[in-house]
């Protein structure tokens, strides 16, 4: 057995079991962070804080929501909404909340993109990130069904039928998923642990892994510049603190972020009071009607890009069907992003106004999704569905094109290098 | 500077995104309809242009009304049995007491003149094949009409409650569920379809939509079997109000606590940039 003295003291009693010391040391005194970042670099801490408020205000809805097709929509609207204290408050907040994490991880990513975050031993950080992308979705596509009203319902209808697409077991695929043949009882109660049990947990163990990543090789900095870390340490440590090119977790680089995250929830609590309907769709106060159609199905904004390029296709190509190049295209788009750290052959990190080619890349990417968003919730008639489509082939060309245009740039580059002989 | 810079360049791109999502999807699947129309123009001018005699309109009403509905507060009721009218004509004809004060007058006498066309229900009401449940008056004199609109207009309260209100022009078809209000009549069968639970309906539809729906069904959802009611513009807003009161019903509260919480917030804002202040002001 390990030999103890007599602590002096609580957080000594603490130190001597746990290291505590150690720990918030290895955590926040003495996490390096660059100190050449503007206020994108709190979007992490934002979309950390803004899951622990959906998992709060989860939980409080969770205490009353009944997972059942004949009670879930009046377990929502009047239960929730109406009879419990402040239940309306956390819906709200759970909804508004659901939306907003999305833009922040929208922000976040296209963030990574544009300053070159997912190379050069960044690739992990990168691919952890999309795997909590995936997870996000799934949790969001799960919660939309739980308030079970017409876009719950039909949103549930139409994704779920996507997998039948899936050559050979399709079919099957979707009444397994679905627990029945059509989106039923069954359905509902699923998707309602997927949302609260299964896809959570996961989250939780991506974040912290999503965390883990960023310690090798670090946080990326507004310039895409190398620091030797052991070393802007030291000088920090030996208080030349201007001098020195990081600034610790805590408590700098943390009062920088609470700031924004300040702003954000300002931003965040005015929307959830007065202009919630853009994340609680009014379509979704119709209770669930598997017999009418609504006039307009589509998904929230945050999927509608992708949901775009799904439907973009509408006529057969060669012998191929509509829906089969679709899906194809669908299964690109859900992928294609991942793939960033293989698609950029420039070993170039920096801001993507600093590199010629890539920053053309980078706004007409955004420029393209933007469109693909929009028409993606318009009625896919006449010249909506003829924008849908070229802008849908205009993303995967798009990403076709990424490893030419870096590598030309990669080329530029080093031949406007080469006549000086300089170094980079 | 910089991040100012940067923050303009999110928010414009957010906004641009929001815009087409929001207001523009939705001018494009509810379309801009004419603003509600309380004097019913479209309809003939009866009140306008004749006098009226509540004596004889009482008379009238006597004659013609009472066979069917039921005047209350008049102390004349229905002379059949509800549960009989449901089931020979599917609905339950509508008590008259308040009739004077919730619809406007010239869509009243018109409704008595022609039912199916002042509630706009030519389409489904062709009086061949198809008759609505109560028939033409258009026998009457325009004056006779307009002398029982004035009687009407006579026996009816001053003021009714916004929950009365919905009962009279709404509940006959329509469940209120979360306030324990239940149609008094199934009329799917002769409507051809279910009217819907109006519990939810104010965060569903939203005021804007419902103060011209109500005002004409046709409007937002051409061919539908709900019948232009003819509420007047006070009626309708207290319809509008119930709905409010019952499907959201902490809209009061929600709107009572925001500025506090905003105020808390924008305090943070201040202190946690006093403090960024502080702690940078050693680093850079």
């Amino acid at each position: 057995m390990a030999h103890f003295e007599k602590a002096r003291s609580l957080g000594e009693w603490f130190d001597q079991r746990l290291n505590t010391t150690g720990f918030i040391k290895v955590m926040m005194t003495e996490y390096w962070i660059p100190k050449d970042i503007n206020f994108l670099w709190a979007m992490g801490m934002i979309l950390a804080f803004t899951f622990k408020i959906l998992i709060i205000s989860g939980i409080f809805l969770l205490m009353y929501y009944k997972p059942d097709v004949d009670m879930a929509f009046d377990s929502v609207n009047y239960t929730i909404m109406q009879e419990v204290g402040y239940g309306w408050l956390f819906r709200h907040i759970h909804g508004v909340g659901a939306s907003l994490v999305f833009l922040i991880i929208y922000i976040h990513m296209f963030t990574g993109i544009y300053y070159g975050s997912y190379k050069k031993g960044r690739e992990m950080i990168w691919l952890s990130g999309m795997l909590l992308l995936i997870l996000f979705s799934a949790e969001a596509f799960s919660g939309y069904m739980l308030p079970w009203g017409q876009m719950s319902y039909w949103a549930a209808y139409v994704i779920t039928n996507i997998f039948g697409g899936i050559p050979v077991i399709g079919d099957e695929l979707v009444v397994w998923i679905r627990g029945n043949f059509y989106v039923a009882d069954s359905t509902l109660t699923r998707f309602f642990m997927l949302h609260v049990f299964l896809i959570p947990i996961a989250i939780l163990g991506g974040i912290a892994f999503h965390f883990y990543t960023l310690r090798i090789p670090h946080v990326n900095n507004q310039k895409g510049e190398e620091i030797d870390f052991e070393e802007e340490a030291n000088k920090y440590l030996t208080g030349r603190k201007k001098v020195s090119k990081v600034i610790p977790f805590w408590p700098v680089f943390m009062a920088k972020d609470v700031f924004v995250l300040s702003v954000f929830l300002f931003f965040f609590f005015y929307l959830t009071f007065y202009h919630f309907n853009f994340a609680m769709d009014p379509v979704n106060f119709d209770p669930a009607n598997g017999l009418k159609t609504p006039a307009h199905i589509y998904p929230e904004w945050y999927f509608l890009w992708s949901y775009e390029v799904l439907r973009g296709f509408f006529f057969d190509i060669g012998g191929l069907k509509a829906a089969d190049i679709g899906l194809v295209a669908f299964g690109f788009a859900q992928i294609i992003f991942a793939l960033m750290p293989w698609l950029d052959k420039s070993p170039t990190v920096a801001p993507a106004n600093q590199r010629p080619y890539f920053n053309a890349w980078f706004w007409i990417m955004i420029v393209i999704l933007i469109i693909l968003t929009i028409y993606g919730k318009l009625p896919p008639t006449g010249t909506n569905a003829w924008v849908g489509f070229y802008s849908s082939i205009a993303f995967i060309l798009l990403f076709l094109a990424l490893p030419i245009v870096t590598m030309k740039e990669a080329e530029k580059t080093a031949s406007s290098i080469k006549p000086t002989g300089g170094k980079h | 500077m910089k991040e100012l810079k940067i923050f303009g360049v999110i928010t414009f791109f957010t906004l641009v995104t929001y815009w087409g999502v929001e207001p523009l999807a939705h001018s494009i699947f509810h379309p801009h309809v004419e603003p509600a129309d309380f004097q019913f123009k479209d309809l003939e001018a009866i009140t306008t242009t004749t006098n009226s005699d509540v004596a004889k309109g009482k008379e009238l009403t006597s004659q013609n009304c009472i066979g069917c509905h039921s005047i209350n507060n008049e102390g004349i009721s229905a002379q059949v049995d509800k549960q009989t009218a449901i089931d020979n004509y599917g609905v339950f004809p509508p008590d008259l007491s308040t009739a004077g004060l919730i619809y406007e007058s010239n869509y009243l006498a018109n409704f008595i003149k022609h039912p199916v066309k002042a509630g706009k229900l030519e389409h489904k009401y062709d009086g061949v094949n198809k008759f609505y449940i109560m028939p033409d008056y258009s026998w009457m004199s325009n004056e006779d009409i307009h002398s029982m609109v004035a009687y009407f207009k006579s026996i009816a309260p001053t003021k009714l409650t916004n929950k009365e209100v919905f009962i009279d022009a709404c509940g006959r078809c329509h469940n209120m569920k979360y306030d324990k209000v239940k149609a008094d009549s199934d009329v799917t069968k002769v409507m051809g379809s279910t009217p819907p639970d109006l519990s939810m309906i104010i965060r569903s539809r939203g005021e804007h939509y419902l103060e011209t729906f109500i005002n004409d069904p046709q409007k937002h959802l051409k061919g539908t079997a709900m019948l232009r009611i003819g509420l007047n513009e006070s009626a309708q807003k207290q319809v509008i109000k119930y709905l409010e009161e019952i499907g959201d019903s902490k809209k009061a509260e929600r709107e009572a606590i925001a500025p506090y919480v905003l105020g808390f917030l924008g305090f943070m804002i201040f202190v946690s940039l006093l403090w960024k202040r502080e702690v940078w002001s050693e680093v850079k």
